[in-house]
Parts: structure tokens; C-alpha cells; sequence
């Protein structure tokens, strides 16, 4: 059963915040599922490499050519906030 | 009939919005619906038509020129809302086509709306949808499944003539099944991804609803093949899908293998009496039918669910509320990350996103993602073992037929044992269809699942068509008008 620290620590690494209710609700639901997925445990995994792609044959290279592309007004068109063409974003340095 | 002019794409297109508007407050099946763009589309359409039969046109339109289709709200149509089902993208308005859509609208389709889905198409009943749940036609207290459940609920009540969906784990094939529909999943790398808003992305893959598996044939000539934008989608030219539809020949020759470990408890006795009769018809019309083994079946679920959710909680890092989707300020950039994502995502999202989150930390990548990996290597074993003794899988697509709302979104373990027999397919790559094969004492459709090796998708189509052409399952019509 995962604890509640543990699933306050994993909401934070994931950006989330849960309210108290939803904490206690997932820590039950995500232990349940953690149980059931410990299943793959009982394999003997020995010398079985890991698939990380079904496509592994070819290669993803292309021309390196110029193609009209989409324009800056397009793109920032879903922008929650933007300044002069530029996505606008709250302070990440404090400035005192 | 399009074609010698003797019904218009206008009056096909007037027909679905009508039928749309009639059936949209049972089933909640769109989440927008773009009347006037689709009689634009659609008088373009017949344009093109006059132009033909009066021979100004080198080359003949495509039979999807006119034909009115529905589109997963998971895949960009430019200058349409396309939300995911999510609060987070509720005003995200795409500039570009996805190659799906771009493909359909070169080829002339007529797009009626964005239908309903589980929020970022996670889910298996369409509950998690941001717009409330869509309803099944055949019984509106029942799910449609999901998470395409709108596109199957749409084509299934015959508000269009076809849909795209995205089958991340069963997401095609699960709601079709459970609306009397035929979904096809292509293979991992057969139609691009790109515009496709991203789920567990070695697993996502457009796939096609519609009543015959000739339809699916003529969308996915139409979908398949290279593209620049997407590197996964493979650099192959598709086969035609059409020619050998129209042979006469049986099924002769054909290998079916019957996994045991398909029609395991859990598999309700109607589905398994029902599934086994049509695997019944498909020896009668020729196939050869034997016994496979597909011993990882139990674990692949658990795999599918680590890599999946580990692959979602690191595509949806991206919706921080910098770039777009909506923003919810706080007094800083952290709390700015924070009240987005908790303010936009539903729980289930939540829970996908914590769960994968959590097999990516250290200390339990290893025990977790990483063993999940090596599972997924013997699941795609098993079917290379399996594709050297037969041609074509079949089995139930789902274990029961469309469960009432509500039953399981307070269990999300029980919601994920619904896909237990599609999933597999997403973890190996390979193809899959789900056809109507009968009904239950409720009069709730079974859906018959193939399954073909990798790029066989003409082995499954002709498989179904040639069923199609033995039955009439995906004749039935529900009653949606009470």
C-alpha cells in the first residue's frame, strides 16, 4: 500500500496537487492497480531485452529541405498570454 | 450513387446533420458539430462531380469525394476546436490538418464534427469525457465503450457514415464492439500520427469506424501510406485493400487460430456461444480452424497499462499552460504548473499520469517500466509463434457486451479488464478489426475480433468482408428515439 507521503511526493514530481479527499481516494485506487500490474514480477525476465518500438527497420531521416511552415501569428494564436510574438510567462527568477 | 448523380453530398450531408440533431440528446455522441463548413464541403463535393460527368476532369474523384464522416476529437481539423475531451484544451484551436484529416479532406469527405471521447482518449466506457458521457444507441443507460465511444455511437446510429477513432489500447475495437460497429486498427506505422494528439505514443494509431469492412477498406486506401511528418509511419506504399474484396473466392486455405486463453473466466457465456458460432461460419466458409497458445495474455494488461501511462505522464508534461490550453496564474511559475494542470485534468488523467509518473521514478523504473518492456517483447513473441502456424487470430474483442454507466468508473481496474484482449495488439504492433457477430438476450451487439501479423491489414479486411457478406449483424439498426 503506498503511503500517503508517497503519493503527495508523486503528485508533485507529476505537477499535480490533489486535495485531501483525492490523496486518500488514488492512494487506494493506485495501490489496487500497483497490486495487480506487480503480476509481471513473477516472470523470469532473464536475458529478454526490452521492446521500447515496434518500428525498428528504418530510418527516420528526410531531405533537409526548406518548407513554408506554419507563421508565428498562427502559433501563438493558442497562447494563454503573449508580449510582443513571444509566449508571456510568469517570473521564474525572483527579482529582488 | 454519388457518383452518377443520382443522390447530391448536399442532400447526404443535410440527411447526417438531421439525423445528428435527432439523435444527439440521447447519445451526447459530438462534441461540436460543423453544419455550415460541411455544406460547404459537401457543394464542393458535387462541384466536382458536375465537373467529372461532364468530363472536365482528367481524373476521377474519390469514392470518399462527398461522403459525410465524423472525426475523433483526439485529431486536429484546422480552425476546429480540438479538445481531447479535456478542460485543458476547451479553446485549443489547431492551424493545421492532421495527415488523417488532411488525407480525407484531399480526398473529398465532408467532416460533420469532432465526436466524444475519454479525456486524452483514456478510457474504455467514454465517461471520462470533459462533455459528459456519450450513450450507447442500443441501450442508453449502457456505455458505448471507449475511449472512440462517440465515433462508434455516431456511425452506429447512423449519424454518419463513417468515423476516424485512435486505438491506444482497444479504443477502436472495444467501442465497436460494444456498438455493433466494425473497427478497424491498422498497424503501428500505417497511417500517420502526426496531428494526432498524443496518448502512449509507441501504441497510438488511427483507426477507422464504420458498418462494413468494405468501408474500412475504402478509408484506410485512403489514410494509409508515408509521411514526412510522422517517423514511425512506415516508408512502405500501402497494398490496394480493395481488389481482393471483390474475388469470389472462400476462404479456403485460410489458418484461424482460436487462443484458449481468450475465452478464459471473465468471458461472458453469451459473447463466448456467440463468438464461437461465428468462428463456426468462418470454417463453414472455408477456413481451417485450430487451437494457438498465447501465454502472456495475463501479463500483457499490466505491461500495457506501466508503459502506457509512463508514456502519457511524459506527453502531457507538456500541458503547463505556457504555449497553449488554458492557464491558471498562481503567484509563481510553480503554482502556475500546478493550478493549470490541476484545474484541467479529470481524475482518471490524474490517475494515469501519477501512475506512470510513478514506474518512471527511480527505484521503481527497473521493477516497473523496464520489466514492462522486456513483457512486451514475449507478448510480441507469442504472435510471431502464433503468425507461423495460422494467418489470422479470433476471439472476443471484449469479455462482456456494453456494461451500464457508471458501473466501473469508481473501479478503474475492472475498466481496464475491458480491453484484456485488445491491448496485446497495441504492445505488438499489429492489426486488428472487430466485426459485429451477434447479439445478446438484451439485444447488446458481440463483436468477433481478428487479428492478423503485422501489415496484413488486407488478410483481416477480406476475412470480414467475406463474414459480412454470410451475415446481417451490421444490418441491425438501434432504436435511438424512444
Amino acid at each position: 500500500m503506498l503511503t500517503t507521503e508517497e503519493v503527495i511526493h508523486i503528485a508533485e514530481l507529476a505537477r499535480l496537487q490533489l486535495t485531501e479527499v483525492e490523496t486518500e481516494k488514488f492512494r487506494g485506487q493506485l495501490s489496487e492497480v500497483l497490486d495487480y500490474v506487480n503480476l509481471i514480477s513473477e516472470l523470469d525476465l532473464t536475458d529478454v531485452d526490452p521492446t521500447h518500438s515496434v518500428i525498428t527497420k528504418h530510418s527516420a531521416l528526410r531531405k533537409d529541405e526548406v518548407h513554408d511552415s506554419l507563421t508565428q501569428d498562427q502559433l501563438l494564436k493558442n497562447a494563454p498570454e503573449t508580449d510582443s510574438g513571444c509566449f508571456r510567462v510568469p517570473a521564474i527568477l525572483d527579482e529582488t | 450513387m454519388l457518383i452518377a448523380g443520382d443522390i447530391s453530398s448536399v442532400e447526404l450531408t443535410e440527411a447526417c446533420l438531421r439525423r445528428i440533431e435527432a439523435t444527439e440528446p440521447y447519445l451526447n455522441a459530438f462534441i461540436s458539430v460543423s453544419a455550415e463548413r460541411a455544406m460547404q464541403q459537401a457543394r464542393s463535393a458535387d462541384h466536382a462531380w458536375v465537373e467529372w460527368r461532364r468530363g472536365k476532369l482528367t481524373q476521377q474523384p474519390s469514392r470518399l469525394n462527398g461522403i459525410p464522416l465524423a472525426i475523433k476529437d483526439v485529431l486536429c481539423v484546422a480552425d476546429i476546436t480540438a479538445t481531447a475531451g479535456s478542460r485543458m484544451l476547451e479553446a485549443f484551436m489547431p492551424a493545421y490538418d492532421a495527415t488523417a484529416s488532411a488525407r480525407l479532406r484531399a480526398a473529398g469527405a465532408v467532416f460533420l464534427g469532432k465526436t466524444n471521447t475519454d479525456e486524452f482518449a483514456m478510457g474504455s466506457s467514454t465517461e471520462n469525457s470533459c462533455y459528459g458521457p456519450t450513450h450507447n444507441p442500443w441501450d442508453q443507460q449502457r456505455v458505448p465503450g471507449g475511449s472512440s465511444g462517440g465515433s462508434a455511437a455516431s456511425v452506429a446510429a447512423k449519424s454518419t457514415f463513417g468515423a476516424l477513432g485512435t486505438d491506444t489500447g482497444g479504443s477502436v475495437r472495444q467501442p465497436a464492439s460494444l456498438c455493433g460497429v466494425v473497427g478497424l486498427k491498422p498497424s503501428y506505422g500505417r497511417i500517420s500520427r502526426f496531428g494526432l494528439i498524443a496518448f502512449g505514443s509507441s501504441f497510438d494509431q488511427v483507426g477507422t469506424l464504420t458498418r462494413t469492412a468494405e468501408d474500412a477498406a475504402i478509408l484506410l486506401q485512403t489514410l494509409a501510406g508515408p509521411d514526412t511528418f510522422d517517423a514511425t509511419c512506415v516508408p512502405t506504399q500501402p497494398p490496394n485493400y480493395l481488389d481482393s474484396l471483390s474475388e469470389p473466392s472462400d476462404l479456403s486455405g485460410l489458418r484461424i487460430g482460436i487462443p484458449n486463453e481468450h475465452f478464459v473466466g471473465g468471458v461472458d457465456a453469451e459473447v463466448e456461444k456467440q463468438v464461437r458460432a461465428a468462428i463456426k461460419l468462418l470454417a463453414k466458409l472455408g477456413a481451417e480452424i485450430m487451437p494457438i497458445r498465447l501465454p502472456r495474455t495475463e501479463h500483457a494488461l499490466p505491461a500495457y497499462y506501466l508503459i502506457a501511462n509512463a508514456e502519457a505522464s511524459a506527453n502531457l508534461a507538456r500541458y503547463d499552460g505556457i504555449r497553449y490550453g488554458q492557464r491558471q496564474h498562481g503567484k509563481d511559475l510553480w503554482e502556475t504548473y500546478v493550478n493549470t494542470r490541476k484545474t484541467g485534468f479529470g481524475p482518471e488523467v490524474k490517475r494515469r499520469i501519477m501512475l506512470g509518473t510513478y514506474a518512471l521514478t527511480t527505484g521503481y523504473y527497473d521493477d516497473y517500466y523496464l520489466r514492462a518492456q522486456k513483457v512486451r517483447t514475449l507478448v510480441k513473441q507469442d504472435f510471431d509463434t502464433a503468425f507461423d502456424q495460422v494467418d489470422v487470430i479470433a476471439g472476443p474483442t471484449t469479455p462482456t457486451t456494453a456494461f451500464k454507466l457508471g458501473a466501473k468508473t469508481e473501479d478503474p481496474l475492472q475498466m481496464y479488464l475491458s480491453d484484456i484482449f485488445t491491448l496485446s495488439a497495441n504492445l505488438a504492433g499489429i492489426p486488428g478489426v472487430s466485426l459485429p457477430c451477434g447479439m445478446d438476450e438484451n439485444r447488446l451487439p458481440i463483436g468477433l475480433q481478428l487479428l492478423g501479423p503485422a501489415f496484413k491489414e488486407k488478410r483481416l479486411l477480406k476475412v470480414a468482408h467475406k463474414f459480412q457478406l454470410a451475415t446481417d449483424w451490421h444490418q441491425q439498426d438501434p432504436l435511438v428515439e424512444n
